[in-house]
């Protein structure tokens, strides 16, 4: 579904990804983990394109983000994106947030987006706010909206960037449990995250990354119970003892 | 001195309200123009297209060095010049206005666009929306919505700089006030009387902002 080829990336000389390789299956769920600055949130983000990339290709159901007149639109429209702030339209109610892509991208009627829009709401246990303004939810409650929003455009993939790292603590256990339900309906997600309990409880692969590099890339249970590299069992010994 | 003569204002209120709605009815017109124009201008500055940006820049810097009173004059002498017939004094002076003050709201407008972060079009851009969509539906309202009490306060300043337009014989509120004044030698009581009516609606404008700001820090 998902195929990167070789990806680099330079910030004029600053190289934050080097010869990335990895793909994600139909299906499939895998978490990308790292210490802070080594290139997740970079590396997500070429998928959708919303970063271009110096060389390397990146096809998503075989079409390809990186060729140089790609529909880009089309191709983010079937992707959807989860970020660490949420980013909810603040000035839009919740049902706007919701219908405004649905309808300006997809065509969708005002009747249908509001149909699909109150039906994702209810799957994430936000029914009741419709008529609210993202500044007056919790932080839980914004990230399942903007996952809602999401979901509302029908992805075939779901990309998440610390969906849970801006969480009050008590918060994090909500957006969480929406997101193994859609890995166990068989979304196909690739997740940066450091919440390793959900990676174990439902990522088909763990990759681990470092200065913009992939360093593993590993079925789960054989990336916990075994890291090859030092940087990994460095890694997973200080979020894991935290 | 001695003996003031506040009735002349009321004799000649009627000719005084048509001066008032001159420089009203412009103001507001400026304003309207000039958001617009200074929105295109911001968002030609900031779209990444060298020519473009390049073209708004120089625009915005050009115009900020000369002062509007030049402008409101070149108008009134070009525009007829360029299209072939008169326009008339409003006209010229409300192109003038437009075209000056749009400067002035394309750097508000832009320090607008650039106060909405990098992660709202992120949210745009994965949904499928496009540059146009998530400008108009995303990133201006917010834009604007930030700095409306800094449109609020050009929105006063532009209405003081309307006095200009005697330079083009047009009769807003101050050159009614001059008239009255000098026709009925009445020169304090009439200045005294213009001066309290700009006070009175520059300092609600003023309010207005005030508790548009406060309303806003909530
Ligand atoms: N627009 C940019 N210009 C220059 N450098 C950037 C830019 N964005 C990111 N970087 C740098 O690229 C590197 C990778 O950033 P990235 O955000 O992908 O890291 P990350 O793994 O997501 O980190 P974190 O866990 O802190 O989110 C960092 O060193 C960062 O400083
Ligand atoms: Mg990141």
């Amino acid at each position: 579904m998902i195929s990167i080829e070789n990806i680099s990336k330079w910030y004029s000389d600053f190289r934050v990804l080097t010869d990335c390789t990895t793909s994600v299956k139909k299906g499939e769920v895998v978490v990308v983990c790292g210490p802070s600055g080594s290139g997740k949130s970079t590396l997500i983000k070429c998928v959708n394109g919303l970063e271009p990339v110096q060389e390397g290709r990146i096809t998503v159901d075989g079409d390809e983000v990186t060729a140089k007149h790609a529909n880009l639109t089309a191709l983010r429209s079937r992707i959807g994106m989860v970020f660490q702030h949420f980013e909810l339209y603040p000035h839009m109610s919740v049902l706007e947030n919701l219908c405004l892509a649905q309808e300006k991208v997809l065509g969708r009627s005002r009747s249908e987006a509001v149909a699909r829009a109150e039906k994702l709401l209810a799957r994430v246990g936000m029914a009741d706010h419709v008529k609210k303004y993202p500044s007056q939810l919790s932080g839980g409650q914004q990230q399942r909206i903007a996952i809602a929003r999401s979901l509302a455009m029908d992805p075939i993939a779901m990309l998440f960037d610390e969906p849970t790292s801006a969480l009050d603590p008590e918060m994090i256990k909500e957006v969480l449990d929406v997101m193994v339900e859609l890995a166990q309906e068989g979304m196909t997600m690739m997740v940066v995250t450091h919440e390793m309990g959900f990676a174990r409880k439902v990522a088909d692969r763990v990759i681990f990354m470092d200065e913009g590099a992939i360093i593993e890339d590993r079925p789960t249970t054989e990336f916990f119970d075994n890291p090859v590299s030092e940087r990994a069992k460095d890694f997973l010994s200080k979020i894991l003892n935290h | 001195m001695a003996d003031f003569d506040f009735n002349v204002i009321w004799s000649s209120l009627p000719f005084l309200w048509q001066g008032l709605q001159l420089s009203l009815w412009l103001t507001f017109l400026s304003i309207i123009g000039g958001i617009v124009l200074g929105t295109l201008l911001a968002l030609a500055r900031l779209s990444g297209i060298l020519p473009l940006s390049l073209i708004a820049a120089t625009y915005v810097n050009l115009i900020r060095s000369v002062p509007l009173i030049l402008v409101i004059f070149w108008f009134f002498f070009l525009v007829p010049l360029a299209i072939g017939r008169p326009i008339g004094s409003f006209y010229s002076a409300l192109i003038a206005f437009v075209l000056f003050e749009a400067a002035y709201y394309s750097e508000i407008m832009r320090a607008g666009i650039q106060s909405v972060k990098q992660g709202q079009v992120h949210a745009g851009q994965s949904t499928g929306l496009n540059y146009w969509q998530i400008q108009r539906y995303v990133v201006l309202p917010q834009a604007f919505r930030n700095m409306i009490p800094i449109l609020v306060t050009q929105g006063i300043i532009l209405f003081q700089d309307t006095s200009l337009v005697f330079v083009v014989s047009l009769r807003d509120f101050m050159t009614a006030s001059s008239i009255v004044a000098r026709t009925e030698g009445r020169l304090v009581e009439m200045y005294l009387f213009a001066a309290v009516v700009y006070f009175v609606i520059c300092f609600s404008g003023s309010m207005l902002v005030r508790s548009l700001k406060s309303r806003m820090s909530t």
